[in-house]
């Protein structure tokens, strides 16, 4: 076995992941403590391929754990001399324990990295398949850290914002760590004069009410609905259930102006009223699809059975469809739901009156200079918790809801 | 509905293949379930109708309309009531005054009434022509007040001994008045000013430029990260549904929460991003990536222009939309059965051909699907570029520019305009869409 062509390949994953782990590991100490900290990325690049070297040094079937360990270390060493003992631009003497965490997790991630990378790749040549496959692994793998990456920022962000005070967020806005030591009362001060000061319990139960409500109103119209697109027969179905979707398409902004003028003149512009005859308007078309594409699946024997029993059809619905149907319930409720607690155009559009603003509304009025920006992150963060303790809660459920309604955006 | 049974006769012979369970087409047992049918429909008809498809009409209406924000507020007379002379004298003739006129600058009012009651002890001696009285209850009227029009009701009238010891002045009971004046949204006043005024702006096209490319960069860029991030997560592992959890939260989180959060974040003094890149020597100073039109790359020496608050706000919509892609491209994969990279991977074939040649044409259908539906709905986005720039620095798209011009310039009527626009392209993209479903049912 030569050393060859997979040994560069080697050397270039493991820099590439010295890369990756040295910018990333750099930021987040940098976040996390608040140190000011700047990743030596050329040293990352120097360890990585260092890592790679050492992983790479020993055929693929001949690695041991003591190769995988060598290699860690190599790896910290390398970093450690590359960066002359400064791999994130600060003396060791900072905040030793931090960096030193630091420093052990770029070891163990590039080396890990690396060695899952070239798992069966042999030093010297090898067979197309097998490039590519590394080839596959190192995108794999700077897939899952960049999705995981620009999920996560903006979502820690929001909720260390959040946390902090205008002093802090102006001196360094890398900080987003939580100082713990200043007692929850300040660290929540946000959050306590968003519900004090802010009407943010309000604006709470409003959205809470109207997402209600939209689900019961639009399950009404929709069920019955539904059930009739699915199940009779009459001229016109097929056209029906099909143009449902086109309806589904019409964009809220060309019916703002209209809505708005009208409902100004009839004075349901400034109410909840007005608000709880469009949101239903909107979600019905998408609601009644989805059901009927889950009635449909349905065995209709179970209702001929029933209506043979002597069951009218309303019966058959409440005692026999909808039992079956309590799944499919479940994910347009939770969808409607969500569509409802998001909504934002005509809350913005329609709500002058703080006494009846959603949180969408809430928030937006938040959004001001003379409002700090730590309560527009605390008002974001109050109005993201609800929906997702709701995702978390019931994500079959939703994501179900989330295929079927597919069209939404 | 009589007449529609024969259709429905052709119809049903027609589903008797696909529906051998269903019953043959009894005449009037059909007919009841049709009827059935639509008072179960009934409802929902009703809600988008009236929500709907009517704004939707009105849409045009008011596109050819001279119409402004201020024109909803309906023209209205106007009343302020004086007291000139001394009501503390028993006997000594004062007067009341009614000043009318019109609030608006536009329309004329017609048939205005007034009413208005005196105080108890008060006695009228003389009544302004256009006034009646009947006790102490006065009504007024009169045919028209002209546009700038004042007109001035005078009632001359005496108090009594205990009016005049205390007296009630007549503007404490205030006079009730009532008008009429041509509502612009319903006459029969047309124009084509909108329609003139949106085309000729030179913005008008930058508008539709801007909004193509959000719409298609936007669309690609979702579906494009999207299917990268299904191929992720199309193997087991441990944590893999965590992590699907949490591809999920850019979509289902509300959109105010998360613009505001992209705002703060790509701030150009304190946002946590630019601090990132300044720290880590990328930049000089922050970046405004909301709010600086063009940014210029030097790539090799030459200058490169590029749009960079639009190019944010795209990015902003394929990390909000690619969960959707995901989803569906996840799901759509999963339903891939194995046998086929089983033989493919006896056969030699490597993960890229396996990818090329087994899981893209797999995915071509749902693929295509999702790019449709995307477009359209990339095209309707509103929230998102409002929330995020405004539709400043160049990322007006349509959507917003309906905003702009409807409440932002208060032409209600430039704004429906737009939206026809809007509507139009809708229907482009429908019948588009149509064919396409045809295509893919056949």
């Amino acid at each position: 076995m030569r050393i060859g062509l997979g040994f560069v390949l080697a050397i270039f994953t493991g820099a590439l992941w010295g890369m990756i782990a040295s910018v990333l590991i750099g930021i987040a100490l940098t976040m996390v403590t608040g140190l000011p900290g700047t990743p030596v990325v050329f040293s990352g690049i120097v360890a990585g391929a260092a890592s790679g070297a050492t992983i790479s040094f020993r055929p693929a079937a001949l690695r041991s754990r003591g190769l995988a360990i060598a290699a860690f270390f190599i790896t910290i060493l390398a970093l450690l001399a590359s960066a002359l003992m400064m791999p994130f631009s600060l003396p060791l003497s900072q905040a030793p324990l931090v960096q030193a965490l630091a420093i052990a997790l770029f070891g163990l991630s590039v080396t890990g990295g690396t060695w899952v990378c070239l798992r069966g790749i042999e030093p010297g040549a090898n067979s197309r398949y097998k490039r590519e496959t590394l080839l596959v692994r190192v995108f794999r793998g700077i897939g899952f850290v960049f999705f995981t990456a620009i999920v996560v920022l903006p979502f820690y962000v929001m909720v260390m914002t959040s946390l902090k005070s205008q002093q802090q967020l102006l001196l360094n806005p890398m900080d987003m760590s939580i100082d713990l030591s200043q007692g929850p009362q300040a660290l929540f001060r946000s959050y306590v004069e968003l519900f004090t000061q802010f009407n943010f319990g309000r604006f709470l139960l409003v959205s809470t009410l109207v997402s209600v409500i939209t689900v019961l109103i639009t399950l009404a119209f929709s069920i019955p609905g539904a059930y009739a697109v699915s199940r009779l027969r009459f001229p016109g179905r097929d056209l029906l259930s099909r143009s449902v979707l086109l309806i589904y398409m019409v964009p809220a902004i060309v019916l703002v102006i209209p809505l708005y003028a009208v409902f100004s003149q009839l004075g349901l512009r400034n109410s909840l009223t007005g608000l709880l005859i469009i949101y239903p308007a909107t979600t019905v078309p998408v609601a009644l699809y989805m059901l009927q594409g889950y009635f449909k699946g349905l065995p209709p024997e179970l209702e001929e059975a029933g209506l043979m029993d002597g069951l009218n059809r309303i019966g058959v619905i409440f005692k026999i469809t909808l039992p079956l149907a309590l799944p499919a319930l479940a994910s347009v409720s939770l969808y409607v739901f969500m569509i409802a607690w998001n909504e934002f155009l005509f809350a913005f559009m329609f709500l002058d009156d703080p006494a009846i603003f959603t949180l969408s509304r809430g928030v937006v009025s938040l959004n001001s200079s003379e409002v700090p920006r730590q309560h527009l992150m605390a008002g974001a963060v109050v109005a993201t918790i609800p929906i997702m303790v709701i995702f978390l809660w019931f994500e079959r459920f939703l994501v179900q809801g989330l295929t079927a309604g597919s069209v939404k955006g | 509905m009589a007449n529609q049974m024969p259709a429905e006769h052709g119809q049903a012979n027609q589903q008797k293949q696909a529906e051998p369970r269903r019953r043959k087409g009894l005449g009037p047992m059909a007919k009841k379930e049709a009827q059935l049918a639509f008072q179960m429909l009934l409802p929902t008809f009703a809600i988008v109708l009236a929500i709907v498809l009517i704004p939707l009409a009105a849409n045009f209406w008011i596109s050819f309309k001279p119409i402004k924000l201020a024109d909803l507020r309906p023209p209205a007379p106007v009343v302020s009531e004086r007291v000139r002379g001394d009501m503390g004298v028993a006997g000594e003739e004062f007067t009341v005054e009614y000043r009318l006129r019109g609030s608006s600058q536009s329309k004329p009012i017609k048939d205005i009434e007034l009413v208005d009651t005196l105080p108890p002890g008060v006695t009228l001696l003389a009544l302004d022509p256009a006034c009646t009285a009947n006790g102490n209850q006065i009504r007024c009227t009169l045919d028209l007040l002209e546009i700038g029009e004042r007109k001035t009701l005078v009632l001359s009238v005496t108090g009594d001994t205990t009016f005049s010891s205390n007296p009630v002045s007549p503007r404490d009971s205030k006079p009730d008045i009532s008008g009429f004046a041509e509502n612009v949204l319903t006459s029969n006043e047309f124009t084509l000013d909108n329609f003139r005024r949106i085309f000729s702006a030179t913005e008008f096209w930058n508008v539709l430029w801007v909004t193509m490319a959000y719409t298609i960069f936007g669309t690609i860029g979702a579906l494009l990260f999207g299917m990268f991030a299904a191929q992720l997560l199309n193997t087991a592992f441990v944590g893999r549904p965590i992590l699907r959890g949490l591809f999920l939260f850019p979509y289902v989180a509300p959109v105010i929460a998360v613009a505001f959060t992209w705002v703060v974040l790509l701030d150009p003094f304190s946002g946590t991003f630019n601090a990132i890149l300044v720290r880590m020597n990328l930049v000089e100073n922050g970046i405004n990536f909301f709010g600086q039109r063009m940014a210029e790359f030097n790539f090799f020496g030459t200058v490169v222009p590029f749009p960079l608050a639009l190019s944010s706000v795209i990015a902003f919509e394929i990390w909000r939309y690619f969960p959707l892609s995901f989803l569906f491209i996840l799901a759509r994969m999963q339903s891939i059965s194995s046998d086929m990279y089983e033989a493919a991977e006896v056969d030699g074939a490597t993960p890229m051909q396996q990818f090329w040649h087994i899981s893209l044409p797999q995915l071509a259908a749902i693929l295509s699907t999702l790019f449709l539906l995307r477009f359209i709905w990339t095209f309707n986005k509103f929230d998102d570029i409002f929330l995020l720039t405004g539709g400043a620095a160049g990322t007006r798209t349509l959507t917003v520019d309906v905003y702009e011009q409807a409440f932002a310039v208060s032409n209600l009527g430039a704004g429906a305009a737009v939206a026809v626009v809007i509507f139009m392209a809708l229907l482009l993209f429908a019948f588009f869409f149509f064919r396409f479903m045809n295509r893919e049912e056949s």
